[in-house]
């Protein structure tokens, strides 16, 4: 690709790129149902592949470790072609939007060329260890326990709500490599090869069914000395700057939601009804709808102004947390409302007799309570801001 | 456009502020207040501000004004709605000098609009007539005489009505109370027999008058916009008015949270900082969350009225139900962590709280606003 004079000129390249790109097969055709599922996973994996190739699944990185390279602002009008274009836009993965940055900037050249690129290619799969039965909002307390023996770390213990574990080929993992120093300086952290033996996975069933979520179980696993990133003890400096990542991507979760299913004000038309004047006939549940929309209107316009800020070098890193806390609160509070409106066809679990819709509302009601405790419980994340950004007195 | 100040704003941000810092202190509220003067606002000051272009910021250079933005008016009213400095900038400019920008003949704009950029003349808006903003309410009429107009009724919460030189006054033409055709506007001195112009004493301690027209009559050249029209040209201004008070509030609420959290940072109780107790700290992120949506919506509205968005009635309403929310979540809890100091006249808080409500009710509540914006969102 010829390197852009300008932003304008990137918008078209960019543009044309997709327009030449996009498997047509993915285009809804109108009328056209029953696609089939296999053919169509076939041609969004094609589509994966041409943006890993031209480093679109992790714009920003470096050319040299699979990424395009380029600037902030190229990859905004990137997202906003991409969008624009309607097209099915790249996964977001722990390796991509966790990992990546924090692995950017501390790893070595090695563990950089070794893992990067695979990443930017979508072809390695990681999950994170940090969340320990023990240590859960008190993450530092966490207690699984790498020993130095000549060139390996010999690691015993167990993580939990490592997602996609079952299915990961790596994990980056927090671990405390010394228990004399203070708590959060006996941490180290760990890039874990999830074949190597002495690893057990087990699936976790939510109050909201089958999940993505696992424990994992360390048994003598044996991890080369060379696979630590940053220094030794130097974990929780990594693993708090990763969590700023966590938290703007848990803060954004309840707008990829709300545009699959129906419109919240458009399920409050369905189940309630509208009056002569073409508003839902309810006037409190009507409050209630506008109060949700106007409120993830202000979500969205905060996200993209703490953008200019970061770009303008204003602000504070910890404005992910405000964006955390709010954004899983709206998330809980639009299911609640959801589950409300849909009355009796709400509380379905499974089965005959309910719409797949409503089976959905039932379980993403459930699902959306642990928005506001994974990635850092919300109260975690309010004395994170009284201590930060309010810098009010321990 | 980003949603952060550009260069130019910060400069007109700091000129503002000192300004304000050295003219403004929050304890003239309580001087204007226990004065003697009706006015309740200094007019020497308002000529100094004046002076320096703020009052002409959104007024075309071809009347005396700057030429430029919203987002320039909301930096200036946010940073006098830190010092609750009251002025009249909502009444002169933002409602009557819209009315007559937007609706106005070239004559009438050619005679007022340089002389409100220049500070010497202070117009009014009266329009409401009920508890709540509901404007099409209006049963003021204008019967047509030979010459022109005959005006009988009453208008109440005119804000600066008293001492103004000129009321414009919505009145009903044609059509009954409730409907949005059939209003008209007239411009008339506020010396015209059978007006009458009463000081109301608000909350806020701001002017507001209440007005009553008795027979009153107007020649048709006083007429502004087009007979039965009035609601187009006043649609677009409640917008601008409402956006520029929004800035104002989230200055308000602004100053009353970070006066709160200083002190927080100072107040001893029990042998330590009160804002170390947990039960506190979160009740502030809590605030400084929705602190930071008010500033997302007020700003994202400045701006979409500057670039004549189609989409600006419905941020103005989102900006000004959230803020108007905010600034009360504020109000209230400031006063309730100050303790039994912020109950007292003497400390400050109570009327940063006294302001916002008195905000909030201005042009239309939050509630309002809520269902204005369901009604924009079409559903």
């Amino acid at each position: 690709m010829n390197k852009p004079d300008t932003l304008e000129q990137f918008r078209q390249q960019t543009t044309d790129w997709i327009a030449q790109h996009y498997p047509p097969q993915l285009r809804p055709t109108p009328g056209a149902s029953g696609e089939d599922p296999r053919q169509l996973k076939i041609h969004e994996a094609d589509w994966l592949a041409l943006l890993a190739k031209q480093g679109y699944l992790a714009p920003s990185w470096p050319r040299e470790y699979g990424g395009a390279g380029l600037s902030d602002e190229q990859v905004r009008v990137l997202n906003q072609a991409l969008r624009k274009a309607q097209v099915r836009s790249p996964p977001i993965s722990a390796g991509l939007s966790l990992l990546g940055p924090v692995l950017l900037e501390h790893g070595t050249p090695a563990q950089k060329a070794q893992h990067l690129p695979k990443i930017a290619r979508n072809e390695s799969f990681w999950c994170q260890g940090y969340s320990e039965p023990g240590a859960g909002s008190d993450l530092a307390s966490l207690s699984t326990r790498a020993e130095l023996e000549g060139d390996e770390f010999v690691v015993n213990g167990q993580k939990i709500w490592t997602s996609h574990a079952d299915a990961a080929d790596w994990m980056f993992c927090l671990v405390r490599t010394d228990r004399e120093a203070p708590q959060h300086e006996g941490i180290s952290f760990l890039l874990i090869d999830m074949s190597t033996p002495g690893i057990s996975v087990a699936p976790i069933r939510l109050i909201s069914g089958p999940s993505a979520f696992c424990q994992t179980f360390f048994d003598d696993v044996r991890v080369p000395k060379d696979n630590i990133m940053g220094q030794l003890g130097q974990g929780w400096t990594l693993a708090k700057q990763l969590l700023q990542h966590e938290r703007q991507a848990l803060g954004s979760i309840g707008r990829g939601d709300a545009r699959r299913a129906l419109t919240l004000p458009e399920l409050a038309a369905q189940e309630i009804g509208i009056n002569a004047a073409g508003q839902i006939a309810d006037p409190v549940l009507r409050d209630q709808v506008a109060q949700c929309e106007l409120d993830s209107l202000a979500l969205r316009l905060t996200m993209s102004r703490s953008a200019d800020e970061a770009r303008a070098g204003q602000g504070s890193a910890h404005i992910a947390s405000t964006l955390k806390l709010y954004g899983s609160e709206l998330t809980n509070r639009r299911h609640e409302l959801m589950i409300s409106l849909r009355g009796a066809d709400g509380i379905g679990w499974e089965g005959p007799g309910f719409t797949p819709a409503a089976l959905r509302t039932t379980r993403q009601w459930l699902r959306a309570k642990g928005n506001s405790i994974e990635g850092g419980s919300n109260e975690i994340q309010r004395n994170v801001i009284a201590k930060r950004l309010l810098e009010l007195p321990e | 456009m980003a949603l952060i100040l550009s260069e130019e704003q910060q400069l007109l941000k700091n000129s503002v502020r000192n300004f304000v810092n050295s003219n403004f202190p929050v304890d003239q509220v309580r001087q204007l207040r226990d004065g003697d003067d009706a006015l309740r606002y200094s007019r020497q000051l308002w000529q100094q501000m004046a002076e320096l272009g703020w009052a002409g910021i959104i007024f075309p250079e071809e009347y005396g004004g700057l030429g430029l933005g919203y987002a320039e008016l909301g930096v200036v009213l946010e940073e006098l709605g830190r010092s609750l400095a009251a002025q009249p900038f909502l009444s002169t400019v933002l409602l009557a000098g819209n009315v007559l920008l937007l609706g106005g003949s070239e004559e009438q704009k050619q005679q007022w609009l340089p002389q409100i950029c220049s500070g010497e003349a202070t117009l009014a808006l009266a329009f409401q007539e009920t508890g709540r903003f509901s404007p099409w309410q209006v049963e003021t009429r204008a019967e047509t005489t030979k010459d022109g107009f005959c005006l009988n009724g009453e208008k109440r919460f005119v804000l600066d009505g008293y001492g103004a030189e000129q009321l414009l006054v919505l009145a009903r033409t044609s059509g009954s109370a409730g409907d949005k055709e059939g209003l008209s506007l007239f411009l008339l001195a506020a010396d015209t027999p059978g007006l009458s112009i009463t000081p109301l004493s608000l909350l806020d301690s701001r002017n507001a008058a209440l007005t009553t027209f008795d027979n009153v009559e107007v020649q048709t050249k006083h007429l502004v916009g087009e007979l039965d029209q009035a609601a187009i040209i006043l649609e677009p201004v409640f917008d601008g008015a409402s956006a520029g008070l929004n800035a104002e509030l989230l200055g308000t609420l602004s100053e009353a949270f970070e006066r709160t959290l200083t002190y927080l940072k100072t107040r001893q109780q029990f042998g330590a900082l009160i804002g170390s107790f947990q039960a506190l700290k979160h009740r502030a992120a809590d605030m400084f969350c929705e602190r930071e949506h008010a500033i997302s919506l007020t700003r994202e509205a400045l701006r979409a009225i500057d670039e004549q968005r189609d989409d600006a009635a419905l941020l103005v309403s989102a900006a000004k139900a959230r803020t108007a929310d905010v600034a009360n979540l504020i109000g209230r809890e400031s006063v309730q962590m100050f303790g039994g100091i912020g109950m007292t006249d003497e400390e400050d808080i109570g009327l940063f709280m006294k302001r916002a409500r008195v905000a909030e009710i201005t042009l239309g509540d939050a509630r309002y606003h809520r269902q204005r914006f369901a009604s924009l969102s079409a559903f």
